[in-house]
């Protein structure tokens, strides 16, 4: 038996943190479904198919695309998770200048893109709880093509659901990017200030 | 006389029933584990990226050139023909090798898919299996070799094949010896069965030519992004057929086959702690959970 059984001063500290935070703990956490989570992926499907089928300038589609990432994503979670490791030693200031410029990259690499998928479906076709996240998987149809698979993952650690991946055909979006930003940052010296910059000129 | 009889028909009987028992032993230890998604292991790193090198000199001054020069010069209905023709030529050794996987469903769609496309389909000009429900399935001896338990290895570059791994190059070298084709068609033909193969090839990489030029021009580092993007692709193709998913938000997918999911679920273990700080090993999921503090 522990002979010491008596809060020490640190544990007491803890809980009454703890006690006092959990108030501020989203509500949502516990709410997130399945059926939320696909319902998001829909809104977001139906979206994208309006801005591809709108016959506005890339320029714009590419804003429109921007904008939709900003609300839908949970960008501080995908940008520190593609920074990986050099995010520990980043201030804050970094990863948030790193997040928006990782956005507009990501906006522009793939928006360029959207063309490709005229006339394109995408239809749900379950979900599942992945632990901390949940799974939508869905088939994409796109005339003249083979229907591939996209999987959406979804969580709520921000309060409410937003995206944290993407995977086509078991192609993760963030693992991908990982790889391109370690790249990048390799080729600038391992400085995050410099990752920065070259992202906001590349995509 | 009935001693020799006897052993005569044991022999028959063992020689049947020996390859099936050795296969159902080899299945038995089932599959290797995938690694995760953004697991790497690439022993020859140096050497993959010279050979990764020549192929894109080969990519940029030949088989881009004339993968362009095909798709212009040779129309669309008639590209997806050779295409379709390419595809079905290499139905048998699918067959094969989902036999050697003892996936049985998947061998007899295989050979319903090759029946029809050979015959209603024109010696596999059109594809009408695909309309029927018989879409492609393709396999290799790769994943045999997974399915017998054998893990990927390292990643290697092969020169003109592309991004492999070391299992993968063995089932490469397996699949040209073991390709029913080449037993059964008359040696004049197989040229043209290569050819046709080649072509396929080529309206592959121009119907795929933008996405094929973005990795191998537009990346900061092309070699990484295609080991990357290569490596999960195909440890999600092994993962195995798809589970069949509820929509009534029933957690049984990733409990139910482990190698649904690429990545490690933290909280598998009811002992490892939940807020431990994932960037501190960036490989056992990969993501940071930006609320943690």
């Amino acid at each position: 038996m522990p002979s010491d059984i008596r809060p020490t001063r640190r544990t007491l500290v803890t809980t009454a943190l703890a006690g006092l935070a959990l108030p501020l703990v989203p509500r949502g956490a516990a709410a997130l479904t399945t059926a939320t989570a696909s319902g998001l992926v829909e809104q977001v499907a139906a979206e994208i198919t309006r801005i591809i089928n709108s016959g506005q300038s890339e320029a714009a589609m590419i804003r429109d695309f921007e904008r939709m990432m900003g609300r839908y994503g949970d960008m501080p979670t995908i940008a520190q998770s593609v920074l990986g490791p050099p995010a520990r030693s980043a201030s804050r200031a970094q990863l948030s200048a790193f997040a928006d410029a990782f956005r507009g990259y990501m906006a522009r690499k793939y928006g360029r893109r959207f063309r490709e998928f005229i006339g394109g479906t995408v239809a749900v076709e379950g979900a599942q709880d992945g632990g901390r996240f949940i799974e939508v998987i869905s088939n994409v149809r796109i005339p003249g093509r083979a229907p591939f698979e996209v999987r959406f993952r979804v969580w709520d650690r921000s309060g409410s659901p937003l995206f944290i991946d993407m995977l086509i055909e078991g192609v993760s979006l963030v693992i991908s990017e990982r790889s391109e930003v370690g790249s990048i940052m390799d080729r600038n010296g391992g400085s995050v200030d410099a990752t920065i910059e070259a992202l906001r000129r590349l995509g | 006389m009935p001693l020799i009889r006897r052993i005569h028909r044991l022999t028959a009987v063992l020689s049947a029933v020996m390859p099936a028992a050795l296969l159902a032993l080899l299945t038995a230890c089932g599959p290797a584990a995938l690694p995760p998604g953004d697991s790497i292991r690439d022993a020859d790193e140096a050497q993959n990226r010279a050979v990764h090198r020549f192929n894109l000199s080969l990519d940029r001054a030949l088989v881009g050139p004339a993968s362009e020069g095909y798709g212009s010069v040779v129309p669309e209905p008639l590209r997806r023909g050779v295409g379709n023709v390419a595809a079905n030529l290499s139905q048998p050794s699918h067959i094969v090798n989902n036999l050697l996987q003892v996936r049985i469903g998947q061998a007899s769609h295989n050979t319903l898919r090759f029946l029809v496309n050979s015959t209603v389909g024109l010696g596999g000009l059109f594809d009408p299996a695909t309309a029927l429900g018989l879409e492609p399935r393709e396999t290799d001896f790769g994943e045999t070799l997974h399915v017998w338990g054998l893990p990927e290895g390292d990643f290697v570059m092969l020169p003109v094949l592309g991004p492999s791994t070391t299992r993968d190059s063995f089932g490469i070298v397996i699949d040209t010896a073991l390709n029913p084709l080449r037993h059964v068609l008359p040696e004049a033909d197989r040229p043209y069965a290569t050819a046709v193969g080649v072509l396929g090839r080529f309206g592959d990489r121009h119907d795929n030519g933008e996405l094929i030029d973005s990795v191998l021009r537009d990346s900061a580092d092309s070699y990484a992004q295609l080991r990357s993007l290569y490596l999960q692709n195909r440890r999600f193709e092994l993962g195995g057929p798809r589970l069949g998913y509820r929509t009534d938000g029933a957690a049984d997918g990733l409990d139910a086959d482990p190698y649904a999911d690429p990545y490690a679920d933290p909280y598998a273990d009811p002992y490892a702690d939940p807020y431990a700080d994932a960037i501190s090993d960036p490989y056992s999921d990969p993501y940071i959970d930006a609320y943690a503090q």
